[in-house]
C-alpha cells in the first residue's frame, strides 16, 4: 500500500443529499448514545456512494456530524483502503483481487487487461475518464478466482476474454451480470453439485402459498403504465430487451418491482429463466431507491454516461 | 463423506430461498423459544459438550468462550459481536452463509446472545461484502417484521441485531481491532488484558465470534451436542465449511466432516488437483496465515486442528489453497507477504517494520537476487516478528515465510545459483 | 494505593501494589526497562515493544511490561509469587529484534540531528543495537509535515510511538495530531498540516524519543553537551513552573521543563519554553537619560544624578512606584523600603483596580487548594478567568482531573474553549447570586460538594465590584459541608510578581495611592516622580509630566515613556524569589549575566538609594534577604507554602457588597504577549499572529 493522501484538487464544499442526510441520522441512531463515532465508516461510505470518492470537504462534514475531531476522521479515511481519496472512473472503478488465490488462477492477466484498456497506473483515470482500476487484496471469493469487484458487485471465475467482455459491456452501457462468468452455480463445483443432492424439498411444497401470479402475469401487474412508464433500464441488470419483457408482463414502475414479495420474485425468476439474478442484482433494493426518487451507483453512472456520450 | 442429512448449511449454494420462508422451511427458527426456555447455562453446556471450536481460525472452544462473560451484569450491557470481516486469503465461507442462509446466523445470534446475557449483537461485515450485507440486512429486517428480533420477541428475550460494516482492512478481523473499528476508530488491535469479555466494545463485556461458529449453534442445540460431537474425532468435532481454491479442477466451498482427508476433499468435491494428484506441489491448508505443507506430507492428511498442528501448520479457517507443480512457490508466498505488509496496521514496531522487510527480501529471492546467507537472515527476521507483536498478524506474516523456508529452501538456493550462473531463474510459468 | 503483592523480579522478591504495571514493578525492583512509547503521564500504547520482559509460566513469548498490571499475573506453581525476568536470553533477543526494526528505517543522520546526544533511540541503540546492518533494502523516506512555528518535524526519523498524538489528545486537550494511513506508511500529521492549536504543544518535543519533533527556534543552534544547565523557575505566569535554563556563554539557548509534581508535573507552556529569543532582543544594556526629548545613553552616575535631581525637587508624597509582572520579591522589598525612606505611601504591584489586599489575610489572595489539590476537587466553578491563557499548565491539571473523574465544571464570565466542558452559568456576577440562592443544577452540585474549587481570575478582581465578587466566591467556596480543612477559594493570578508583592505589602501605605490612582494623579500633575520597576502595562500616555524612572530589561512601553532608564536583569539573569499563585515560595537561579551594563534590580535600587541619600540598609543580597525574612518569615521557606487561614475566607464571605451586572471580561486576550520579554520575542509574535488569524478564520 502506498502512502494514502488526500487528492491535490479538491472541491470546495460537500453536502449530503436530503435522503442521505436523513439516512445518516438513522444510521447514527443505531448506536448507543454518545457513540456516534461508530457511524464514521458508514457515513464516509455513503459519501463515496454519493460522490464516487471521499473529498476533504466531505471529511469535514462527517467530522462535524459525528462530533469528531477532523484528524480522527482523516485517520479513518486513510486507514481503510476502500475509501477512494481521488476521483474514480465514472462508469466503473475496477478492483482486481491480486492476492495469492486469485494470482494462482490468473489475476495477473486481469491486471494486464486493466493496464492495456484503462491506464498503466492504478488509481489513474482512463483517457475518457470513465474507468479506473486498482489491485486490491483478497476480496473473499477465492473459490471463484480470479475475480474483480465493481461497485457492489463481484464478477467471478474470470479470464481475459470474459473480463474484456464485461469492460466492453460497461463501455457500451449494456447490462452485465455479476457472479460467475462461467456456467457455474456460485461457489458450487463447476461440474455440478457434489453435496446437497438429497435435500428434501417436500416440506415446503405442502404449505399453502399465497398467490404470486395469475396465469401469465405476476402479482401486481398493470394493464398499462400509470402515466409515463419508469425507465427500468436504470436498474442494474435490466437492459432494453428485459425492459420490454417486463413491460409485456405488466411491470412498468419501480414501485411495482420494489413491492415484489419473495414469491413474486420466484415467480418472475421462474417464468423468465433468470436463474436468481433478481436477487443477485438486488432489483428490489435498486427499485426501492429509484422509486423513492433516489439514485443508485449504477443509475447515476448510467445517466452521467448518457449525458456525456 | 458427510451425509446431506448431517449438513447444517443446506442452502450453501443459494439453490433455495435465502429469505425467512425458505430458511424456516429448512428448519431455522423452529421453536427457538424451546431452546431459550432451557436457559443460558444449558446452552453453554451444550456448546461445550459439542466440542465446537471457533471457526474463525484460532480454534478456541466456543462454549468456553461464552462462559467467560460475567454471569450477572454490573450495570453495563453485554454485547455479542459477530466477526464477519472475512478477509483471510483463501477464505470465502462466511460469504455463503450471509448471502444464502443469513437466518442461521441471525438465529445463532439470538441463542448465543441470550446465553451470554446480551440484548444486542453487532455483526461486523467486511466492507467489500456489499451484496452479502444487503442480504443479511434484508434478513434482519424480515426477522424484525416476524417478531423474531426487537422487543417482545416470540421467544421472550429482547434482542437487536445491528449490521455494521468495515471499509477495507484485514486487521479488523482481529477481534480487538474489530471492536476499535466498531467504535469508529482505526482498526488497531488493543492490548490484552483486559480481554473483551471484561472490557469489550464501548467498555462493556463482549464476546466476539466468527460467523460460522454462531451460525452452527442453533442446529447443534436442536440436534444435540452428541450429534455434533459424534462427527469428526475428539477435540476436532463436527462439520466444517472448507473453501478449496487454487490449482484444483473445480474450486468450491463445501461443508464436510472435520478430519476428512485432504485427498478426499479435493478428489470428491473439487475434481482433483489440476493435472492429477501427483502434480501437487504444496497446499496452504488453513488460509494464508498458516505454513504451507509440501505434497510429500499431503497423502493421508486429515483436515482438522490437531492433525495439521502436528505438521507445524494449522486448520485456520479451513481455506485450502492448492498449488500444483507449475507454481512459482517463492512468488506465491511473497505475494502473501505483500498482503501482510499491506494489511499491517502499523501500530507496533515488529510488524510495521518487519512485514515490509520480509516482503522485500522475498521479492528478491523470487528473482534469485539474494545471497544464501540471507535465507537464514530472513528466517531470523520472521522469529523476531513472531511473538513480539500486539496481535497475531505478526505471527500470521511470519509463518508462511517460515513454511516456505522449511520446505523449499532448496528452491530458493537454486534460484540464487541460477542467477549467478546466468541461467533462467524460473521457467515460464503461470 | 491498592493491596501489595509479592512478585519476583530477576530472582529477587519484592512487594508492589497490584495496580503497578509490570514495568513499574521491575523498576521498583531496580531493573532498568527500556521504552519508547510508554510515558507515565500518557495512556498506555504498548506499541514500541521495547519493554518486553519474560513472565515465567505464561505463554512462551515475551510480554510488553508497560501494558500489563501486576494484578493480571498468574501465580506461579503452588502459589509461588509470579516471576519476571528482565535480562533473560528471550528478553535480550526480543529487544535486540525490536531495536533492529526501529533502526532499519531510521535515518542514521545523528550528526545533523538536534536530538543527537539526548536521544532515547541513540541511548538504547548503545545497549541493544548491533554494529552492522542486515537490512539491504531501500530505507523509507517520509515527507516532513508543517505542524506549526514551534515544532520542527523530520518525519523520516519518526518511530511511531504516538506519544505526541496521545499528549495532544489527552494532556493538551487539543486533538490536532493523528496518524494517517497504516502499516509502514503510517504518518504523523495534523489535519491538512495546520499548526497545532495548543499552548502546551512544545512538550511534544520533550516527549518525542527521537529527533522527529524538535524545537524549531532552537534548530541547529547548539549541541546538548555544549550547554550549561541551570535549574530555575519560570516567571511567565503565576504558576512558577520548574525549568532548566540551558546557556552557552552568555546566551540562553533554550528552556526546558523540570519535573515538579506539585506544580507543573513535567509540562511547561509554550511561552515558558520559547520565550528565550526575547531575552536577547530589545534589551536595555546601559542607562539612558532623556535629553531634549530624546533618550540618550548615559553612565550610571549620570542616570542616578538625573533621578536624584528629580527626587530632590520633589517630596515623598509626590513620588510613586509601580512594580510590574516580572518583579522579584527582593527588588520589590528593596523598592518598598526605599519608598518608605523617601516618605512615599504610593506604591503598588497589583494590576489597576485590583481588590486583593494583604490585610484580608493570605487566604484571600491564594490558590488555596494548591495546584496538586485540584486533583482532590469534586466540583469546579471558574469565575472571570480563562485558565488556559492565564495559567496553561494549571489548566492542564484541571483537564487531567476532569478526564480522571468527569467532575462537574461551570464557568461564570467569558465563554472559551478550556479543553474540558464547562457549563456556562452567565457572563455577569449575578450568576453568582443565583448560585448562592440555590438556583440551577450547578448550585446543587456546589452545595453537595465536599471539595469544591472556586477559581477567581483577575478579570473578576479588577472591577469596581471586584470585592463583592470575591466575597461571593468566598461564600460559594465555604458554604455547605466541606471536608475538614478544605479551603476551596482559589485566586488565580497571572503575574509572577503578584503574590510576592502582596506578601511583602507592596501595596499603598497609609493614605497611599493604588495603581490606577497613581496613574491618575500623575496625569493630573499631582505626582512628580514615578518609578516603574518593570511596569509596562499601565497607560504610559496618561502619566502626564511626571518624571518617569524605568528600571527594567526591555525597550517596551515603560522604557519609551521613561525620562531615565536604569537597565536591570531578567529572571534568568538573577537569583530572585517568586511566590506563585498557590503561595509557594521559589527562587530562580542565575543562568547568565545581564547584558552590558545592566545589573540585578536590587543592586540598581541599592545604588540608586545612595544617590537619593536614602541608603538602603543592606550591602548584599544575603543581607537584603535576611531583613526580608525577618519581616516575612514564610519567605525563608523555599518551596514551601504558608497556608492561608480558612477564617479569613469566611470573613471575606461575610463582606458582601453590590455587584454590577456587566459581563466579566478576562484580563489576558493574547496568551503569547503578556510581558515585555514575550513582546520582544519574534517567536511569540509569530505564535500570536497565527493564533489571531486562526481565531479570525474560525469566526468566519
Amino acid at each position: 500500500m502506498a502512502v494514502r493522501r488526500l487528492a491535490a484538487d479538491q472541491p470546495t464544499t460537500f453536502a449530503f443529499s436530503a435522503d442521505n442526510r436523513a439516512w445518516a441520522g438513522r444510521e447514527i441512531a443505531k448506536y448507543p448514545e454518545g457513540r456516534a463515532a461508530s457511524a464514521v465508516i458508514a457515513l464516509l461510505w455513503r459519501v463515496q456512494e454519493q460522490e464516487g470518492w471521499v473529498s476533504e470537504p466531505a471529511i469535514r462534514v462527517v467530522a462535524e456530524m459525528l462530533d469528531m475531531p477532523r484528524i480522527r476522521v482523516l485517520e479513518v479515511a486513510t486507514f481503510y483502503t476502500m475509501f477512494q481519496l481521488q476521483p474514480v472512473g465514472r462508469v466503473a472503478h475496477v478492483q482486481v483481487c491480486g492476492t495469492t488465490p486469485c494470482w494462482l488462477r490468473g489475476a495477473n492477466d486481469l491486471k494486464d487487461v486493466c493496464r492495456q484498456r484503462i491506464h498503466g497506473d492504478q488509481h489513474a483515470l482512463s483517457e475518457d475518464g470513465r474507468f479506473s482500476w486498482e489491485e486490491v487484496e483478497c476480496l473473499g471469493a477465492c473459490v471463484n478466482a480470479p475475480m474483480i469487484q465493481i461497485g457492489a458487485d463481484t464478477f467471478e471465475d474470470l479470464d481475459r476474454g470474459s473480463f474484456e467482455a464485461i469492460l466492453d459491456a460497461l463501455a457500451d452501457g449494456r447490462p452485465v451480470t455479476p457472479g460467475p462468468q462461467t456456467e457455474r452455480m456460485r461457489a458450487a463445483p463447476a461440474g455440478g453439485l457434489t453435496s446437497l443432492l438429497e435435500v428434501p424439498e417436500a416440506d415446503t411444497a405442502t404449505e399453502e402459498l399465497p398467490p404470486t401470479g395469475s396465469g401469465d402475469r405476476p402479482a401486481g401487474a398493470l394493464d398499462a403504465p400509470r402515466g409515463d412508464a419508469d425507465d427500468l433500464k436504470k436498474i442494474s441488470g435490466v437492459g432494453p430487451k428485459l425492459e420490454g419483457i417486463l413491460n409485456d408482463l405488466g411491470i412498468f414502475h419501480y414501485d411495482q418491482i420494489a413491492g415484489w414479495s419473495p414469491d413474486t420474485v420466484a415467480w418472475v425468476d421462474e417464468h423468465l429463466k433468470f436463474k436468481g439474478r433478481i436477487d443477485r442484482e438486488d432489483w428490489i433494493g435498486q427499485a426501492k431507491v429509484l422509486a423513492a426518487g433516489g439514485e443508485t451507483d449504477f443509475s447515476r453512472r448510467a445517466s452521467a454516461d448518457s449525458e456525456t456520450d | 463423506m458427510l451425509s446431506d442429512r448431517d449438513r447444517i448449511f443446506t442452502n450453501l449454494y443459494g439453490q433455495g430461498d435465502w429469505g425467512l420462508e425458505g430458511a424456516m422451511a429448512r428448519g431455522a427458527w423452529d421453536d427457538t423459544k424451546a431452546l431459550i426456555d432451557k436457559g443460558g447455562d444449558w446452552i453453554i453446556e451444550q456448546m461445550k459438550a459439542s466440542g465446537l471450536r471457533g471457526r474463525g481460525g484460532a480454534g478456541f472452544p466456543t462454549g468456553l468462550k461464552w462462559s467467560f462473560m460475567p454471569k450477572e451484569s454490573d450495570g453495563r450491557p453485554h454485547y455479542l459481536v459477530v466477526n464477519a470481516d472475512e478477509s483471510e486469503p483463501g477464505t470465502c465461507k462466511d460469504r455463503e452463509i450471509m448471502r444464502h442462509d443469513p437466518h442461521l446466523l441471525i438465529e445463532g445470534c439470538v441463542v448465543a446472545g441470550f446465553a451470554m446475557g446480551a440484548h444486542t449483537a453487532f455483526i461486523y461485515v467486511r466492507g467489500e461484502f456489499i451484496r452479502e450485507r444487503e442480504n443479511l440486512q434484508a434478513a434482519v429486517d424480515q426477522a424484525y417484521e416476524a417478531g423474531l428480533l426487537g422487543k417482545n420477541t416470540k421467544y421472550g428475550w429482547d434482542f437487536d441485531v445491528i449490521v455494521h460494516h468495515g471499509a477495507g482492512a484485514y486487521i479488523c478481523g482481529e477481534e480487538t481491532a474489530l471492536l476499535e473499528s466498531l467504535e469508529g476508530k482505526k482498526g488497531m488491535p488493543r492490548m490484552k488484558p483486559p480481554f473483551p469479555a471484561s472490557v469489550g466494545v464501548y467498555g462493556c463485556p463482549t464476546t466476539v465470534n466468527n460467523v460460522e461458529s454462531i451460525a452452527v449453534a442453533p442446529t447443534i442445540l436442536r440436534r444435540g451436542a452428541a450429534w455434533f460431537a459424534g462427527l469428526g474425532r475428539e477435540n476436532n468435532t463436527g462439520t466444517k465449511l472448507f473453501c478449496v481454491s487454487g490449482h484444483v479442477e473445480q474450486p468450491c466451498t463445501v461443508e464436510e466432516e472435520m478430519g476428512i482427508t485432504l485427498r478426499e476433499l479435493i478428489d470428491r468435491h473439487c475434481g482433483g488437483v489440476r493435472g492429477g494428484w501427483d502434480n501437487l506441489l504444496a497446499v496452504i491448508p488453513g488460509g494464508a496465515s498458516v505454513p504451507l505443507i509440501p505434497a510429500s506430507q499431503c497423502n493421508d492428511l486429515n483436515m482438522d486442528f490437531d492433525s495439521l498442528k502436528e505438521l507445524k501448520s494449522g486448520l485456520g479457517t479451513a481455506a485450502v489453497i492448492v498449488m500444483d507443480k507449475s507454481t512459482d512457490i517463492v512468488r506465491a508466498i511473497s505475494r502473501l507477504s505483500y498482503f501482510y505488509k499491506h494489511e499491517s496496521c502499523g501500530q507496533c514496531t515488529p510488524c510495521r517494520e518487519g512485514t515490509g522487510w520480509m516482503w522485500r527480501v522475498l521479492e528478491r529471492m523470487a528473482d534469485g537476487r539474494a545471497e544464501k546467507h540471507e535465507i537464514d537472515m530472513l528466517l531470523n527476521v520472521t522469529y523476531q516478528v513472531e511473538g513480539h507483536t500486539i496481535c497475531a498478524l505478526g505471527d500470521a506474516a511470519a509463518w508462511p515465510v517460515q513454511g516456505l523456508i522449511r520446505h523449499f529452501r532448496g528452491e530458493i538456493e537454486r534460484r540464487i545459483d541460477a542467477r549467478l550462473l546466468g541461467e533462467p531463474v524460473m521457467e515460464a510459468a503461470e | 494505593m491498592s493491596e501489595l503483592r509479592t512478585v519476583k523480579v530477576d530472582g529477587a522478591e519484592i512487594d508492589v501494589p497490584q495496580d503497578y504495571t509490570l514495568l513499574q514493578a521491575c523498576e521498583a525492583a531496580g531493573a532498568e526497562i527500556p521504552r519508547f512509547c510508554f510515558h507515565e503521564r500518557l495512556s498506555i500504547a504498548g506499541n514500541c515493544r521495547m519493554c518486553l520482559i519474560e513472565v515465567k509460566g505464561g505463554p512462551p513469548k515475551p510480554v510488553a511490561s508497560c501494558a500489563m498490571n501486576v494484578r493480571d499475573l498468574r501465580p506461579g506453581p503452588e502459589g509461588a509469587p509470579p516471576e519476571m525476568l528482565t535480562r533473560s536470553p528471550m528478553v535480550r533477543k526480543a529487544r535486540e529484534g525490536v531495536m533492529e526494526f526501529l533502526l532499519i528505517n531510521h535515518p542514521l543522520d545523528c550528526p545533523i540531528c538536534d536530538q543527537g546526544g539526548e536521544c532515547d533511540l541513540q541511548d538504547q541503540a548503545m545497549a541493544y543495537g548491533v554494529d552492522g546492518s542486515r537490512f539491504h533494502e531501500n530505507k523509507r523516506a517520509v515527507e516532513d509535515k508543517y505542524i506549526g512555528p514551534l515544532v520542527k518535524t523530520t518525519m523520516t526519523r519518526c518511530i511511531h510511538c504516538t506519544r505526541c498524538i496521545r499528549f495532544a489528545a489527552e494532556v493538551a486537550g487539543a486533538p490536532d495530531l493523528g496518524a494517517t494511513g497504516r502499516g509502514e506508511d503510517m504518518e504523523i500529521t495534523t489535519y491538512l498540516e495546520a499548526a497545532m492549536g495548543s499552548e502546551l504543544q512544545g512538550n511534544v518535543i520533550d516527549l518525542c524519543p527521537v529527533g522527529a519533533l524538535t524545537s524549531r527556534p532552537y534548530e541547529f543552534h547548539a549541541r546538548p553537551w555544549e550547554l550549561t544547565k541551570t535549574e530555575s523557575v519560570d516567571a511567565m505566569d503565576a504558576v512558577g513552573s520548574a525549568i532548566r535554563v540551558d546557556t552557552r556563554g552568555r546566551e540562553v539557548m533554550r528552556i526546558l521543563p523540570r519535573t515538579n509534581e506539585d506544580v507543573n508535573e513535567e509540562w511547561i507552556s509554550d511561552k515558558t519554553r520559547f520565550i528565550w529569543d526575547g531575552l536577547r532582543t530589545q534589551r536595555l544594556d546601559r542607562p539612558y537619560v532623556r535629553r531634549d526629548g530624546r533618550l540618550v545613553a548615559a553612565t550610571w552616575g549620570e542616570a542616578f544624578m538625573n533621578v536624584a535631581e528629580a527626587v530632590g525637587r520633589s517630596s515623598g508624597e509626590k513620588i510613586a512606584a509601580l512594580a510590574g509582572p516580572l518583579a522579584g520579591v527582593e527588588e520589590m522589598y528593596a523598592l518598598r523600603v526605599l519608598m518608605e525612606r523617601l516618605g512615599s505611601p504610593h506604591f503598588d504591584s497589583r494590576p489597576a483596580g485590583s481588590v486583593l489586599a494583604p490585610k484580608n489575610g493570605r487566604a484571600s489572595y491564594l490558590f488555596n487548594t494548591t495546584i496538586a489539590g485540584i486533583e482532590a476537587a469534586d466540583a469546579i466553578l471558574i469565575v472571570g478567568s480563562n485558565p488556559r491563557h492565564e495559567a496553561a499548565v494549571l489548566n492542564a491539571r484541571i483537564r487531567k482531573h476532569f478526564r480522571a473523574t468527569n467532575l462537574p465544571i461551570a464557568l461564570v464570565g467569558e465563554v472559551a474553549d478550556l479543553t474540558y466542558p464547562a457549563e456556562h452559568l452567565g457572563s455577569g456576577p449575578q450568576a453568582l447570586d443565583a448560585l448562592l440562592a440555590g438556583e440551577g443544577a450547578f448550585a446543587g452540585v456546589l452545595a453537595e460538594a465536599k471539595r469544591p474549587l472556586v477559581i477567581v481570575g483577575q478579570g473578576a478582581l479588577t472591577r469596581a465590584d471586584g470585592a463583592a465578587i470575591l466575597s461571593r466566591a468566598a461564600a460559594l467556596a465555604t458554604n455547605g459541608e466541606r471536608d475538614e480543612g478544605w479551603n476551596g477559594l482559589c485566586v488565580l493570578h497571572d503575574a509572577a510578581s503578584a503574590v510576592g508583592g502582596l506578601d511583602i505589602g507592596f501595596v499603598p501605605g497609609e493614605g497611599g495611592l493604588a495603581t490606577a490612582g497613581i496613574v491618575a494623579a500623575a496625569g493630573r500633575g499631582d505626582l512628580d516622580v514615578v518609578i516603574l520597576l518593570g511596569e509596562d502595562d499601565v497607560d504610559m500616555s496618561a502619566l502626564g509630566s511626571a518624571h518617569v524612572v524605568y528600571i527594567g530589561t526591555h525597550g517596551d512601553a515603560g522604557a519609551h515613556r521613561a525620562d531615565v532608564i536604569l537597565p536591570a536583569a531578567t529572571y534568568t539573569e538573577k537569583s530572585a524569589t517568586y511566590v506563585n499563585t498557590e503561595g509557594r515560595v521559589q527562587m530562580t537561579a542565575r543562568a547568565a549575566f545581564p547584558p552590558g551594563e545592566a545589573r540585578e534590580d536590587w543592586a540598581v535600587l541599592r545604588a540608586l538609594s545612595d544617590s537619593l541619600s536614602a541608603t538602603l540598609p543592606f550591602d548584599d543580597l544575603n543581607a537584603l534577604r535576611g531583613q526580608m525574612y525577618q519581616a516575612h518569615p514564610h519567605l525563608a521557606a523555599i518551596d514551601g507554602i504558608a497556608a492561608g487561614d480558612l477564617a479569613d475566607v469566611r470573613a471575606l464571605a461575610e463582606a458582601g457588597g453590590d455587584i454590577d451586572p456587566a459581563p466579566i471580561a478576562n484580563r489576558i486576550d493574547d496568551f503569547y504577549l503578556t510581558n515585555p520579554i514575550a513582546r520582544a520575542s519574534a517567536v511569540m509574535a509569530e505564535c500570536s499572529a497565527l493564533a489571531s488569524s486562526t481565531l479570525a478564520a474560525a469566526a468566519e
